[in-house]
């Protein structure tokens, strides 16, 4: 507990920092609120049993609640913290960190601004967080939905397997692309040419500056939702350079999230292990924030 | 609106057949026919009308807290922690639910109102219902034998909240409890004082803490002729005292319960009294009660723990009410409740107690239950009610028109003119990365009477103001928003900007 809230204070005082607002909801939701918003995720749900009352389930996570608090309450704006736990009736591997009920830490912005100051904020505020923490060194991977979706319409994949083919990419950080590109092309019936085409793309990270090559693509730039994606990136990649913290992050195309609901921006930052030997990249040991649009 | 009557039917059977088949394994092709039936017979209806009835609520009995609400909250946890850090508790946490197995047969009448978890094929789970029992489940478990802990989290009950105002289905318990074999009443006798030191702390008003003892309770039904096994359901009614009078508790035993006219009248002469230490004194001399066994050790230990709570300054807090019954069926010894009191309408009347914040006493058979040897680790401890003092702190606040701020933030990073952006991001990161809490407006071009008017709303007290003639001077206008008509602004150089800001929020030079 003593290191809990050492860690806990360090992360709601960077909160505070940014002029966000404390909330908390109930433990559970009715569950008609939580219903259908989680995509593959649902089964793992904790139901309340039926005890002659209103069908409940236990909170999945805090963004859920929050947009359903947002459109209770009809607001149009709100910058806040939610500290709390949630629960998953997942495989618990406890040597991973991986339980069935976790504290979750959320800090969300709601509202029509000019486009991607919050995004840069959000970004900004998990590496103030991460660096605070001195857990070593880490890497923010952003990418964009528009961008992940238009690459796969350039590349062949039918509208119908998006999502699924989206699950697969999004194991390429556990996963070795072969046994990726096998799990799309046997278990998900994706034509093998369209599956390497996908590899083309999705093995390639950077910079700024691989914004900039995706815009002279040939394929992607014929994408309007892509170009989309890319545009908010670059201009994403500017207020970063304001901040002082380009060099953490890397726009990395086979970044994908499971979550149905993002819808731009999307990021994921690792915790990175130093290489044994010198010129090999470091590796990354696991997710500890992510988020988006 | 027969026929629509008569397509809802056609679909409700047609997604039957469908769900039938696919229980089946019947072939995908066949499926996928009946399935395009389904379709097409759901297409004639027409939109899903019963998909834009979204019902926008938290479940019965559960609230949001707002960030009003979390501040307010947030103070009053802050004085309780502090309270249980001083007299040197760890503190602990559990998860929300337990095994059902846990919690059942804890909590007497009061099981049904527990929330159980669906059987989803896993083990039976039910949400804990307070605080207590999971604390026993984990000293027994980790085979400790003394601790002194306090766990502050949400508890859950399936009781009725439209029937008692303020009573939620989730709410918040702070708990301290000291673990251990230790000498008779001391660890008692600073629960106690950590009640007094808290209810003072939160300056909620005037509070008095009845204390009584279980085994005095149970020594006095004996004496009076109630039966062995009426002791519960009558210990139920006495709780009721504070609630309602003592014609109506008499006639709910006499009339409900089943109790000898006689025998309630004897309990009436008891229970109605209440005082201090010279009342534990009368009691020792009573003829009745001194016969029995139970009784004077009750009678002995509360002789004890008033020389204690003399010794601790707050003796004139406490009074002795053999009225004092507490629900839960695990206390075997001292049990006291703190009750706030209403300031009397006329001298001379005494203050009425308008309910209870806090309670507690001493149980120590319940970790026992849990060891498979069955081995007892004697217990005493005390939850506060902080629903109820949530409310009343804010209503407090409300009254003394203190605003009540929901950010920390220190100062706005604004612009004057157009195109200035880049500039406030600069800013902004710089101030974040010296540790000052700072906002800017997600405008690339926002009017300064705008940003302003944020701060005033926010009540952020200062505003740093880039502007295009400043820029070029190198520095930034740090204003003052305490008010429109008084604007105190100056000109502040950039390098310095970071530490005037800190000299006027009061906070320190260097982030340690």
């Amino acid at each position: 507990m003593v290191v809990r809230e050492k860690i806990l204070d360090l992360v709601i005082s960077c909160f505070k920092r940014h002029g966000a607002k404390g909330m908390d909801t109930p433990a559970f939701e009715l569950k008609e609120t939580l219903t259908e918003k989680y995509g593959e995720d649902s089964g793992l749900m904790y139901d309340l049993k039926d005890q002659g009352g209103e069908l409940l389930s236990l909170r999945y996570d805090l963004t859920v609640p929050f947009a359903r608090y947002l459109a209770m309450n009809k607001v149009k704006k709100m910058k806040r913290y939610h500290v709390g736990k949630v629960w998953r009736r997942e495989s618990p591997t406890i040597v991973q960190g991986r339980y069935r009920e976790f504290c979750q830490c959320d800090f969300d912005i709601a509202g029509q601004f000019d486009p991607m100051i919050p995004d840069a904020e959000c970004l900004k505020i998990m590496c103030e967080i991460l660096s605070g923490l001195q857990l070593g060194d880490f890497l923010i991977k952003v990418n964009d939905r528009r961008i992940v979706d238009g690459m796969f319409a350039v590349c062949g994949v039918p509208e119908s397997k998006f999502r699924a083919i989206c699950s697969s990419i999004d194991k390429l950080d556990k996963m070795a692309w072969k046994d990726v590109r096998h799990e799309m092309v046997v278990k998900k019936g994706l034509a093998p040419e369209v599956a390497d085409r996908i590899g083309d793309y999705v093995q390639c990270h950077g910079g700024v500056s691989l914004v900039e090559q995706m815009f002279q693509d040939p394929r992607l730039s014929q994408n309007k939702q892509a170009l989309e994606g890319l545009g908010d990136l670059k201009l994403l990649f500017e207020y970063l350079t304001l901040f002082g913290i380009a060099d953490k992050i890397s726009f990395d195309l086979s970044l994908a999230r499971g979550l149905d609901y993002y819808t731009g921006v999307i990021y994921e930052a690792v915790l990175l292990q130093t290489p044994t030997q010198a010129g090999e990249e470091p590796l990354n040991v696991g997710s500890v924030a992510a988020g988006g649009r | 609106m027969a026929e629509r009557a008569a397509l809802e039917e056609l679909v409700k059977l047609q997604g039957e057949r469908v769900r039938g088949l696919k229980q089946q394994k019947a072939s995908a092709e066949l499926i996928e026919e009946e399935v395009a039936k389904l379709l097409k017979l759901k297409a004639q209806l027409g939109p899903d009308e019963s998909k834009q009835k979204f019902v926008l609520k938290t479940p019965k009995g559960t609230r949001d807290y707002s960030p009003r609400q979390m501040a307010v909250r947030e103070k009053v946890f802050d004085v309780i922690i502090r309270c249980f850090k001083r007299h040197g508790a760890e503190v602990i946490d559990t998860p929300v639910f337990e095994l059902k197995e846990t919690l059942m047969g804890k909590y007497g009448e009061d099981s049904k109102l527990i929330y159980d978890l669906k059987d989803q094929g896993g083990e039976l789970l039910s949400l804990r219902y307070d605080l207590t029992v999971p604390f026993a489940r984990y000293l027994a478990m980790n085979k400790l034998t003394n601790i002194k802990r306090y766990h502050i989290a949400k508890v859950y009950r399936r009781d009725n909240p439209a029937m008692t105002r303020g009573r939620y289905r989730e709410f918040y318990q702070c708990d301290f409890d000291i673990a251990g074999n230790f000498d008779p009443m001391i660890p008692d006798a600073e629960c106690l004082k950590i009640m007094c030191e808290i209810l003072s702390s939160l300056q909620i008003g005037d509070f008095l803490v009845k204390v009584n003892d279980r085994r005095i309770l149970d020594g006095m039904f004996a004496i009076c002729g109630v039966s062995d096994s009426k002791f519960r359901t009558i210990c139920s009614s006495v709780d009721k005292l504070d609630k309602v009078s003592w014609e109506e508790v008499k006639n709910e035993m006499v009339g409900e319960k089943g109790l000898a006219p006689e025998v309630a009248d004897r309990i009436g002469d008891y229970v109605q009294q209440h005082g201090g230490v010279s009342l534990v004194e009368q009691l020792l001399q009573d003829p009745k009660l001194s016969q029995n066994k139970q009784a004077l050790e009750g009678l002995g230990d509360l002789k004890l723990l008033f020389e204690y709570l003399t010794l601790f300054g707050i003796d004139d807090k406490i009074s002795f009410d053999l009225s004092l019954a507490r629900g839960l069926d695990y206390y075997t010894g001292v049990i006291y409740e703190a009750v706030l009191l209403q300031t009397p309408a006329q001298a001379g009347e005494e203050p009425l107690g308008v309910g209870s914040v806090a309670a507690g006493g001493r149980y120590d058979g319940l970790v026992g239950m849990f060891d498979p040897k069955g081995r007892k680790v004697p217990c005493v401890g005390l939850s506060i009610g902080v629903e109820r003092i949530f409310s009343i702190v804010e209503q407090r606040l409300e009254a003394l028109e203190e605003k009540i701020r929901t950010t920390e933030t220190q100062v706005l990073v604004a612009s004057a003119q157009k195109k200035l952006l880049e500039e406030r991001l600069k800013l902004v990161s710089e101030l974040w990365d010296a540790g000052i809490k700072a906002e800017l407006l997600y405008k690339k071009n926002p009017k300064l009477l705008n940003q302003l008017q944020y701060c005033e709303e926010a009540g952020i007290p200062l505003v740093a103001i880039i502007g295009e003639q400043e820029l070029k001077d190198g520095v930034i206008k740090l204003r003052s928003v305490t008010s429109r008509e008084e604007v105190r602004e100056v000109d502040v150089r950039r390098e310095d900007l970071v530490e005037e800001i800190k000299r006027r929020t009061g906070q320190p030079l260097c982030i340690c």
